[in-house]
C-alpha cells in the first residue's frame, strides 16, 4: 500500500491520510532518526563506538513502528532498531550502551517497555508471543510490536512465532522491515515466495504489504494492526518494503554484492525527502517549523556526542552481579579472586 | 515420582495464579508421561495448555510470559526433543537477566524428562545436563527421590532464576510415599548414605545405582558413603567436600557420557579441595562417549553396580 508517491503527492484517498500534526510529528521522528543515524556512523569512524548497523533509509519504519503504540504497548527491536527504540522514547545514549560496548543493554527494558535490542536473528518473535500472551491472561489490553528482517523471515523462530501468536490469537503485530538484504545475501536467496506477506497465509495470519518509505501508509496500516491486536483479534504481518541504503554495518563490504546504481535508484525513494515534500507543498511544514526541528535534532546529537566522549568503565564486580538473583557459592569465590587480582594491581 | 511432581505442580498452580503450564500433550491428554494430568480440568485451559509442535517457539514464549509477569513452567517431551530449544535456553533464558542487569528475571522452569534405562528408542534417553549446566544463568536441579521430586520442583516453580528441572524417567514409576517435610532450598546436596571407605557421587537417576552399590559394597566389607547431589547448579561444594574428606576416597557415577562432563567437574573439584585427604585419584564411571544406545546395548552403557563396585576396588587400597 502507498499513499504519499516519491513526489510527495497524494496517489490514494482510502484510507485516508493521518492528520497533519501526525504526520508532522513523524516527520519529526524521522529527522532525528536521520540525524541519530548520521551521528552514530560519524562515532563509528571516530572510535567511539564500535560498531552501528545503520537505518539510514529505513526510519520511516522506525518512526511508525514506535509512534503508533501506546505507552503499555511494548516493542521488540532487532539491533538495527535504534532509532525506533529512541522513537520510543529511550536517550539514544542508552541504546548505544549496548553497541559500544558497555553492556548488552543500557535501558531498563520493564520501565521502557522495549525489550532488549535482539543479535540473534528472530530469537525476539516467539518472547513477543509471549508477552502479548500474558497479557492477555492478565486481562490487560497491551499490544506487542515486534521487528524482524527479511532475513529473519527464514529463521524457524519466525515461522514459529507467527504460528503461535496466530493459535493464541496473541496481540503482536510483526513488523517485517524488507531492505533487501541480509548483509549481502539478497532476498531472492532468501525466499521463493511472491512476497514476504504471503507467508502469513500459511499460518492464518493476515498480511499487509506496504511501502516501507512512505510514513503515511506505515502509520496508516500499523495503527489498524496494533487496533486489530487491541480488539481481541490476533496478530497481523506487516512487510515494509524499503532499502538499505548504507553499509549493513561499518565492517561490511557492499560493493561486493550490489551496484551502486541499484543504491542509486532507491535514493530519491528516500522517505524523509518524501515526507517533506509533503509536508511543504501542504503547507504544514514552515520554513521556521523545519529550522526548529534542525535545532532541536542537533541539540540531541550534540547530547550523544558528549556523552559517548566521557570514559565510562563499567565496574568488573558486575560481571557476577546479575547472572542470578543471588550470586551462587561459585560465582561468589570467582567474584573474590577478581577483587583479589585488581587490588593487587592497584597495590 | 509422576504423582509427586503432579502434586507439586498443583499446589504451586493452587498457590500462585501466575503458574501457568504449557507444552505438547500436557493439556487434555495430561502429558506422555501424564505428569501434567488433571491440571487442565483443575485450573482451566487458561492455566494449563497444549501449544503447538514446536519446541523453541514454547521456550521462547515462555521467556515473554516471564518478562510480563508469570511463571510458566513448560515440558520438553524428552530430552533431545529439547535441542530444537537450544537456542532459546542457552541465548535468552540463561542470559536475559545479566543482559538486562537484573531487571529482567525470568522465574520459569523447563521440565524435561531425561536419561535412560527405559528401552526407549533413540532421542528418548539422552542424559543433557553438562549443556545446560556448562551455561552460565541456569540453574540445574535432578531428584532422585520422590519427596525431593515435589521438593524441588516447587522451589523451582517459586525461585526468581529460570531452572532446567531434570527428571529422571527411570524413576518416574518408583512408589513412595512422599515426606511432608520442608521444601529443600535449591543447591543443597544431601547425605543419602553414610559410610568410612569411600564416598559415591552421584545424581539423579544414578543415585539408586550408587545407593545398591554401596548395599553391595557393604556385603563385601566396603562402607560406601553416597551424596545425591540434587542440585548440579548450583553445586554444594560443602556438602562433598566435606563427605569426600571424611573418607578420603571417591567415585563419581553419572550415566552420560564421561567426556567433558558434569562427572568430570565433580572429580575436578574434589581433587582441588580434598587433594591432601585423598589416599587416590578420584575416578569416574559414566556412561561410554557413545551416542545413547540403542535398547538392547542400554545395559552394557550405564554404569551398574559392577562398574562401580569395579572402580571402588581401583582406590589404592593397602592389602591388609
Ligand atoms: C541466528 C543468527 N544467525 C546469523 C546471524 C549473523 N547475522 C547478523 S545480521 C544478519 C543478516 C540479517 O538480515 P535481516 O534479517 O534481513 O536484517 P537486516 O540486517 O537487513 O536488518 C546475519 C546473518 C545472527 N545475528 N543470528
Amino acid at each position: 500500500m502507498r499513499l504519499i508517491d516519491e513526489t510527495g503527492a497524494v496517489v490514494a484517498d482510502d484510507p485516508p491520510l493521518p492528520a497533519p500534526e501526525v504526520l508532522l510529528e513523524g516527520y519529526r521522528g524521522l529527522v532525528f532518526a536521520r540525524r541519530l543515524n548520521d551521528q552514530a556512523g560519524a562515532l563509528v569512524r571516530q572510535g567511539r563506538l564500535a560498531v552501528y548497523p545503520s537505518s539510514h533509509g529505513q526510519e520511516a519504519c522506525q518512526v511508525a513502528a514506535a509512534a503508533v503504540l501506546a505507552e503499555t504497548d511494548w516493542l521488540f527491536p532487532t539491533y538495527r532498531d535504534v532509532a525506533a527504540i529512541a522513537a520510543r522514547g529511550v536517550d539514544p545514549l542508552d541504546v548505544l550502551v549496548m553497541l559500544g560496548g558497555d553492556w548488552h543493554c543500557g535501558y531498563d527494558p520493564v520501565a521502557t517497555r522495549v525489550a532488549p535490542q535482539a543479535t540473534p536473528l528472530a530469537t525476539q518473535l516467539p518472547h513477543a508471543v509471549g508477552v502479548g500472551h500474558a497479557a492477555r491472561l492478565k486481562g490487560e489490553d497491551t499490544v506487542v510490536m515486534a521487528l524482524c528482517g527479511d532475513g529473519a523471515t527464514s529463521e524457524g523462530d519466525f515461522h514459529e512465532a507467527l504460528n503461535f501468536a496466530a493459535v493464541f490469537a496473541s496481540p503482536v503485530v510483526f513488523l517485517v522491515q524488507n531492505n533487501k538484504y541480509a548483509i549481502s545475501v539478497p532476498l531472492a536467496r532468501q525466499s521463493a515466495a511472491e512476497s514476504l506477506a504471503a507467508k502469513g497465509v500459511g499460518y492464518g495470519v493476515p498480511a499487509v504489504r506496504v511501502d516501507g518509505n512512505d510514513l503515511a501508509a506505515l502509520i496508516v496500516v500499523l495503527t489498524e494492526a496494533v487496533a486489530r491486536a487491541r480488539r481481541g483479534e490476533g496478530p497481523t504481518l506487516v512487510e515494509a518494503d524499503t532499502y538499505r541504503i548504507q553499509a549493513h554495518t561499518n565492517a561490511d563490504d557492499p560493493s561486493r554484492y550490489r551496484t551502486e546504481a541499484e543504491v542509486d535508484e532507491w535514493r530519491p525513494r528516500d522517505p524523509l525527502l518524501r515526507m517533506r515534500a509533503h509536508l511543504v507543498a501542504t503547507g504544514v511544514l514552515t520554513p521556521e517549523r523545519e529550522a526548529e526541528l534542525a535545532a532541536a535534532a542537533e541539540e540531541m546529537a550534540a547530547h550523544v556526542r558528549a556523552g559517548m566522549g566521557r570514559e565510562s568503565a563499567p565496574d568488573p564486580a558486575e560481571l557476577f552481579a546479575h547472572v542470578y538473583s543471588t550470586p551462587t557459592p561459585q560465582l561468589r569465590e570467582q567474584a573474590a579472586l577478581l577483587a583479589a587480582e585488581l587490588n593487587e594491581v592497584q597495590a | 515420582m509422576i504423582q509427586a511432581l503432579n502434586r507439586a505442580l498443583h499446589d504451586a498452580m493452587a498457590a500462585d495464579d501466575s503458574v501457568v503450564v504449557f507444552g505438547e500433550d500436557v493439556g487434555p491428554l495430561g502429558g506422555v508421561f501424564r505428569v501434567t494430568d488433571g491440571l487442565t480440568a483443575a485450573f482451566g485451559e487458561q492455566r494449563c495448555f497444549d501449544t503447538p509442535l514446536a519446541e523453541s517457539g514454547i521456550v521462547g514464549m515462555a521467556v515473554g510470559m516471564a518478562m510480563n509477569g508469570m511463571r510458566p513452567v513448560v515440558e520438553m517431551q524428552f530430552d533431545a526433543f529439547a535441542y530444537p530449544a537450544f537456542e532459546q535456553i542457552v541465548s535468552h533464558v540463561a542470559k536475559l537477566g545479566n543482559r538486562t542487569r537484573g531487571r529482567v528475571r525470568l522465574p520459569m522452569v523447563i521440565r524435561v524428562p531425561y536419561g535412560g534405562g527405559i528401552g526407549g528408542v533413540e532421542h528418548h534417553c539422552d542424559s543433557s545436563e553438562a549443556y545446560y549446566a556448562h551455561t552460565p544463568g541456569l540453574l540445574v536441579v535432578t531428584p532422585a527421590t520422590n519427596t525431593d521430586a515435589y521438593g524441588l520442583l516447587r522451589a523451582a516453580i517459586e525461585h526468581p532464576d529460570p531452572v532446567v528441572f531434570l527428571e529422571p524417567k527411570r524413576q518416574y514409576f518408583t512408589r513412595e510415599e512422599l515426606d511432608a517435610g520442608p521444601v529443600p532450598p535449591i543447591g543443597r546436596s544431601v547425605v543419602r548414605r553414610e559410610g568410612r571407605d569411600a564416598t559415591l557421587i552421584a545424581y539423579g537417576p544414578s543415585v539408586p545405582v550408587a545407593l545398591a552399590a554401596a548395599e553391595h559394597g557393604a556385603a563385601e566389607g566396603r562402607d560406601l558413603a553416597v551424596v545425591d547431589l540434587r542440585s548440579i547448579v548450583p553445586f554444594d561444594d560443602e556438602t562433598v567436600t566435606a563427605a569426600v574428606r571424611r573418607t578420603g576416597r571417591a567415585v563419581v557415577v553419572a550415566e552420560a557420557p564421561g567426556f567433558a562432563s558434569v562427572a568430570s567437574e565433580i572429580a575436578a573439584r574434589v581433587s582441588e579441595r580434598c587433594f591432601h585427604y585423598l589416599e587416590a585419584p578420584v575416578r569416574r564411571v559414566t556412561g561410554f562417549d557413545v551416542p545413547y544406545p540403542p535398547p538392547k546395548l542400554e545395559q552394557h552403557h550405564l554404569p551398574g553396580v559392577d562398574r562401580i563396585l569395579d572402580a571402588v576396588d581401583d582406590l589404592q587400597w593397602e592389602e591388609a
